[in-house]
């Protein structure tokens, strides 16, 4: 579903993000992605929902090559990629409502299924009756399931969270990443970015440990 | 997906972008006014010089009919030589309405106008000659034309003087013409003005709707979604705007008719201000909708392509 094959980034500055990084991710697998900041977390979640195109290598998601997908295609493409931000880049002035059916209404979804589509939505993340509520009006855990809401309401087969849990305190996160299990749970691929050892020990999941900007061992020493 | 159901979503979108632009125009309305304000005005000082301009050929539409030439015969001419000259100009080509005038009936006609009569009457002869006036028939009555009339004239027998005094027709459609190019010229310049204004508009509400254009793409909008409530936005404020100068030169018009009606009964005339016609109206309005799309077309391609989501 996700196949990174000797990616190689660097960013217009200069930097070096990524070198020679090859994974791949199955179709319906959930791994974390870890490594310290800097070593290129975000990059691989930039290019894979392909706010970046890779400078070398390839980069598949979904059966898309992203280094050769026309400018057009990008928008459909990203619709096949539910992102979850750390700061969950919520619209503050919209109702939760409008924040989670935006992907929608993007779509073109009638109105009446895009009431159905919220609810479920909602319903998945537990915040059942919070339509009329504004982003500022809710916890920064609540905040962040709204951004999954929206996240999935597409139905992505590919979801991807850069440090969901990083402003949460523990039980939120856990939260959070109970949820992340069940989507998994029912066929979404899966790859969160996060450094919370915590949960790298409550969730026994497949580690992709980067440093350099390379693929490297998961070290052993856990908390 | 079906085509009906395809139409459906294209309709559904449409019609979310159409009052989404609406109610946030609504929400800000004092700068929605103001814009409104400047495409309206903008608009509607052409459109009252271009009705200024119509309105003046409707008036010298009907004065060139008055076009003529005089002919003069030279005194030695016989009665007799004159009326034959006079019915071989009569039959020619492209001549309307010709009318001699005897040196009796024009003396006559001179003591009745010049207010003289009684030092005329201390005269031994009548120094005036016959005189034959011509009036062109109307695709011979442009200046040009007269003028190489006047000099065909001028060649025949016993004709003296011809005088076609055109100066004056030529001087006015001069200005005509000079008044209906400035109408274009300041319409042009205007045009221009409405498209920066609304162009302004747009990147303001681009620049302060900033992180939703982010997110929109973050998730998967497309330009052309993006683009869409901008469009509409301009769509509006050109249609309103458009509405407006129609109004405002309906109003002049209607502040300016007893003022006008006056001054043509002191010349007798019957002339009514035209307002705008049936076709004109969705001109004016027309162009405030065409203006607004296209700021607003041309402030969301260059703004809305400079951002890209960050994450």
């Amino acid at each position: 579903m996700i196949r990174f094959d000797r990616v190689f980034k660097r960013y217009p500055n200069g930097r070096e993000a990524l070198s020679e990084l090859s994974f791949d991710l199955e179709a319906g697998e959930m791994a974390f992605l870890t490594g310290h900041s800097g070593a290129g977390k975000s990059t691989v979640l930039r290019l894979i929902a392909l706010l970046e195109r890779p400078t070398r290598g390839q980069v598949i998601v979904n059966g898309k090559n992203t280094g050769t997908l026309r400018r057009g295609a990008i928008p459909a493409f990203r619709r096949q990629v539910g992102f979850v931000f750390q700061d969950h880049r919520l619209l503050d002035d919209r109702p939760v409502y409008d924040n989670v059916a935006l992907p929608l209404a993007i779509g073109g979804v009638p109105r009446r299924e895009m009431d159905k589509r919220v609810r479920a939505a909602l319903d998945q993340v537990g915040l059942l009756g919070r339509e009329r509520s504004f982003p500022l009006e809710l916890s920064a855990g609540e905040q962040q399931r709204v951004g999954i809401a929206r996240a999935v309401i597409t139905k992505p087969p590919v979801l991807i969270a850069d440090e969901p849990t990083g402003n949460l305190d523990p039980d939120l996160a856990l939260e959070v990443m109970n949820l992340f299990q069940r989507f998994n749970a029912v066929g979404v691929t899966v790859l969160v970015a996060t450094h919370d050892i915590h949960l790298l020990d409550l969730f026994r999941v497949r580690r992709i440990h980067i440093e350099k900007g390379r693929l490297a061992a998961v070290p052993h020493v856990a908390a | 997906m079906s085509l009906r159901n395809g139409l459906s979503i294209l309709l559904e979108r449409h019609a979310q972008a159409l009052l989404g632009s609406l109610g946030r125009l609504a929400r800000q309305p004092l700068a929605t006014l103001l814009t409104v304000l400047v495409i309206g005005i903008a608009l509607a000082l052409p459109a009252a010089l271009y009705l200024a301009v119509a309105n003046m050929r409707s008036v010298t539409r009907s004065l060139d009919d008055t076009v003529q030439l005089s002919v003069y015969f030279r005194l030695s001419t016989t009665e007799a030589e004159v009326k034959k000259v006079a019915a071989a100009i009569a039959a020619r080509h492209g001549i309307a309405q010709t009318k001699l005038v005897s040196p009796d009936e024009g003396l006559a006609e001179f003591q009745k106008l010049s207010g003289i009569g009684d030092a005329l009457k201390a005269l031994p002869d009548n120094p005036l000659p016959w005189l034959l006036q011509v009036r062109p028939a109307p695709p011979q009555d442009s200046a040009a034309a007269v003028e190489s009339l006047a000099a065909e004239l001028r060649k025949m027998d016993g004709v003296d003087l011809v005088e076609a005094d055109t100066a004056w027709v030529r001087r006015l459609h001069a200005i005509e013409d000079t008044m209906q190019q400035l109408v274009l010229l300041v319409a042009a310049v205007l045009a221009a003005g409405v498209l920066a204004v609304v162009g302004n508009t747009i990147r303001l509400e681009i620049n302060g709707r900033r992180a939703e254009i982010e997110v929109t793409k973050l998730v998967g909008g497309s330009n052309a979604f993006v683009r869409r409530p901008f469009l509409y936005s301009g769509l509006w404020q050109g249609l309103a705007g458009g509405l407006l100068a129609a109004g405002l030169v309906t109003l002049g018009l209607f502040v300016l008719e007893p003022f006008v009606a006056r001054l043509a009964a002191a010349y007798g005339s019957s002339f009514a201000l035209q307002g705008l016609s049936i076709t004109e109206w969705p001109v004016v309005v027309g162009s405030g909708v065409a203006l607004g799309f296209l700021g607003a077309w041309l402030a969301a391609a260059y703004h809305l392509r400079r951002i890209e989501p960050r994450a």
